[in-house]
């Protein structure tokens, strides 16, 4: 019967300790994700992407006609030349179209770019070499694939060296990347934690060329077809990276470049991504979230610390008898209070260490289950736990006090 | 016996409120016991006697008058004090034996050590040697639920003898128990006393009150015959 009392009894504890360790685990691990994702970005880098103007998506009529938008060289000129404290500015075009090689395809992203784009974008190489100045220089036909194009167009053999074909162009691979974070992948998932893997597929696959190669195979307009109508968009620069010095002048920067461009381009036909203001909107989410946890582990461990009262309470009033004979046998007032304050720190510990194993257990099968990632701090148990004892201590105290403040004739005539 | 007395009370008086009635449970009772003394208190019920023991015991204080346990005036002294001195210099038999439930028969003699502040590996050592004392080496580790009332009380005579104490005081040890367990009880206190223990005993039962050395009547509060067997 004392058993499973005492086990009722902390109950609360356990669940709050539980659920505070489980719950920083999955928060930590989704944020985590997030800002690593974001990261990835660059945090010194603005992103400046072109965007087709809302009015112009709606084609309503058949006619064909073309629409120009976008970064152009120019803007990307003037970034260069008027703000300081940046450096490599990374321009870049972005076209879909299939990649074949002999009789396999892949729908893939072609992204035409300059020689410091890795650089810039913390992408790495898996084999082989980016293309250089001279190749971009000369609109060389060479190609760098990322490694899951590499592996769906070249099975068996080594891509290097080999050659990939678009329309009629031939490429030469000069290289293999690791899948790098997009601007998509990371700004969207948030919330969404999903893993590097999924970020990457998303993708699709990436082939980047020079950039000049790029404006020469493929021009700058882009005739796509849609039900009974034909349409064309002329773009210059899909994307242009710039890097800026010194983290401090990232915002700052940002909104000089959002002045320039506002001022030279009619409509909003771009937009900027500054990563490091993603990553500190996931901080300041993170920090809510870590509140609110806080305020509903505070309220569970409260809560448990009642019922602990309340058990001691009552325990204490049924050791009436055993409390006048301790005191008659020379205990003092305070051999009593430390009797049950013990017991009852000790009952609060126990919970508090089921708690623990509890807390631990939940993330490890979440983590296997719903494969998401979740990381258990070091500190958050061992905070949980003293968190606990101290429950235990300061909730024990009344019931402690009353039992030593028993008159001990009254006590030995109880019951 | 011209030594001095283990204990003196001197005018001591006890009285209470219940509701709104004052109650004189003690009224003026000066009265000494030596040491090695084996005596019995009697009375009808509401005497007193209950309360007298009480003040002994320490577990009370008087209203007035002086109390000296061992030539020390307990009159000042603050509850720790007072418990530690219950503890060291006083041993209790109760009616309901008042053993703990949930310990052993060593453990339950151990408890008085505990707050005397002896280590465990002493404190086991004596206890365990007290339990011999009174005939209960093999039930050493039984709980007090496993055994008879005699038994029960014996143990409580063990433990109450644990800290060497200056009086044992007994409120109808043999209350609870048939004649043959209450026999060899009181056979027990005849042992204690030919050892040269002090032995206080409140009992409302004449035969009992015949095996000892001196009968304390009281009767309303006060002292009314205080005679020698």
């Amino acid at each position: 019967m004392h058993r499973l009392r005492s086990f009722l009894t902390v109950l609360g504890i356990v669940f709050g300790v539980a659920s505070v360790i489980a719950m920083l685990a999955v928060g930590e691990g989704a944020s985590h994700e997030a800002q690593e994702q974001i990261r990835r970005l660059g945090s010194n880098n603005i992103i400046l992407r072109s965007l087709k103007p809302p009015e112009e998506q709606k084609t309503a009529s058949q006619r064909s006609f073309v629409v120009e938008y976008g970064l152009t060289y120019e803007d990307v000129e003037r970034v260069k030349a008027t703000i300081p404290g940046v450096t490599v500015v990374v321009p870049a075009r972005i076209m879909r179209d299939y990649v074949w090689r002999n009789d396999r395809r892949v729908d893939c992203e072609i992204l035409g770019t300059v020689p410091w784009y890795p650089a810039m974008h913390s992408a790495r190489l898996r084999a082989g070499r980016y293309f250089s100045t001279s190749e971009l220089e000369g609109s060389v036909n060479v190609a760098v694939l990322d490694s899951s194009m590499a592996a769906q167009l070249f099975p068996i053999d080594s891509p290097l060296a080999g050659s990939v074909r678009i329309g009629s162009a031939y490429y030469r691979v000069i290289g293999i990347m690791e899948p790098e974070a997009t601007v998509s992948s990371a700004a969207g998932s948030e919330e969404g934690a999903a893993s590097a893997n999924d970020a990457a597929k998303a993708a699709a696959c990436r082939m980047y060329i020079p950039l000049t190669t790029a404006k020469n195979r493929f021009g700058e307009t882009l005739i796509k077809r849609r039900s009974g109508s034909m349409e064309a968009e002329r773009v210059e620069l899909h994307q242009a990276t710039v890097k800026v010095h010194r983290q401090e002048d990232v915002i700052e920067v940002a909104a000089i470049i959002a002045d320039l461009l506002d001022s030279n381009h009619k409509k909003k036909d771009y937009e900027l991504v500054v990563p490091l203001e993603l990553l500190r909107q996931a901080e300041r989410t993170k920090r809510i979230f870590n509140i609110v946890l806080g305020s509903i582990a505070a309220i569970s461990l409260l809560v448990g610390g009642i019922g602990i009262m309340n058990i001691m309470l009552a325990t204490v009033t049924e050791r009436t008898r055993e409390i006048g004979i301790r005191r008659a046998l020379g205990a003092k007032r305070r051999d009593i209070v430390v009797q049950f304050l013990i017991e009852t720190v000790i009952l609060s510990s126990s919970g508090g260490v089921i708690g623990v194993a509890l807390g631990i257990a939940v993330p490890f099968a979440v983590t296997r289950f719903a494969h998401m990632v979740t990381i258990i701090t070091p500190w958050s148990p061992a905070i949980a736990f003293s968190i606990s004892a101290f429950v235990g201590t300061v909730f024990g105290i009344y019931p402690a006090l009353r039992a030593a403040r028993m008159d001990p004739v009254e006590a030995l005539r109880h019951e | 016996m011209q030594d001095a007395p283990i204990i003196r009370l001197r005018d001591v008086t006890k009285t209470y409120l219940m509701g709104t009635v004052m109650v004189h449970a003690l009224r003026s009772v000066t009265i000494e016991f030596h040491r090695g003394e084996y005596v019995s208190i009697m009375g009808p019920s509401g005497c007193g006697k209950s309360t007298l023991l009480n003040l002994l015991g320490c577990l009370d204080r008087p209203t007035s008058g002086t109390y000296e346990l061992g030539g020390r005036d307990l009159a000042r002294l603050d509850d720790d004090l007072l418990s530690e001195i219950r503890g060291a210099r006083l041993g209790f038999i109760f009616q309901s034996y008042n053993l703990i439930a949930q310990l052993t028969v060593v453990e339950n003699i151990m408890v008085p050590l505990y707050y005397q502040g002896l280590p465990e590996r002493e404190s086991l050592t004596v206890a365990s040697r007290l339990a011999e004392r009174v005939g209960l080496t093999e039930r050493l580790n039984h709980r007090p639920t496993e055994l008879s009332g005699g038994q029960q009380q014996r143990v409580a005579i063990a433990r109450a003898l644990a800290n060497d104490p200056l009086v044992i005081l007994a409120d109808e040890p043999t209350g609870n128990l048939d004649s043959t367990s209450g026999k060899e009880i009181l056979d027990v206190f005849d042992d204690l006393h030919r050892q040269g223990k002090t032995l206080i005993t409140v009992t409302h039962d004449e035969s009992i009150a015949a095996r000892t050395m001196r009968v304390v009547r009281l009767s309303d509060g006060e002292v009314v015959s205080d005679v020698w067997n």
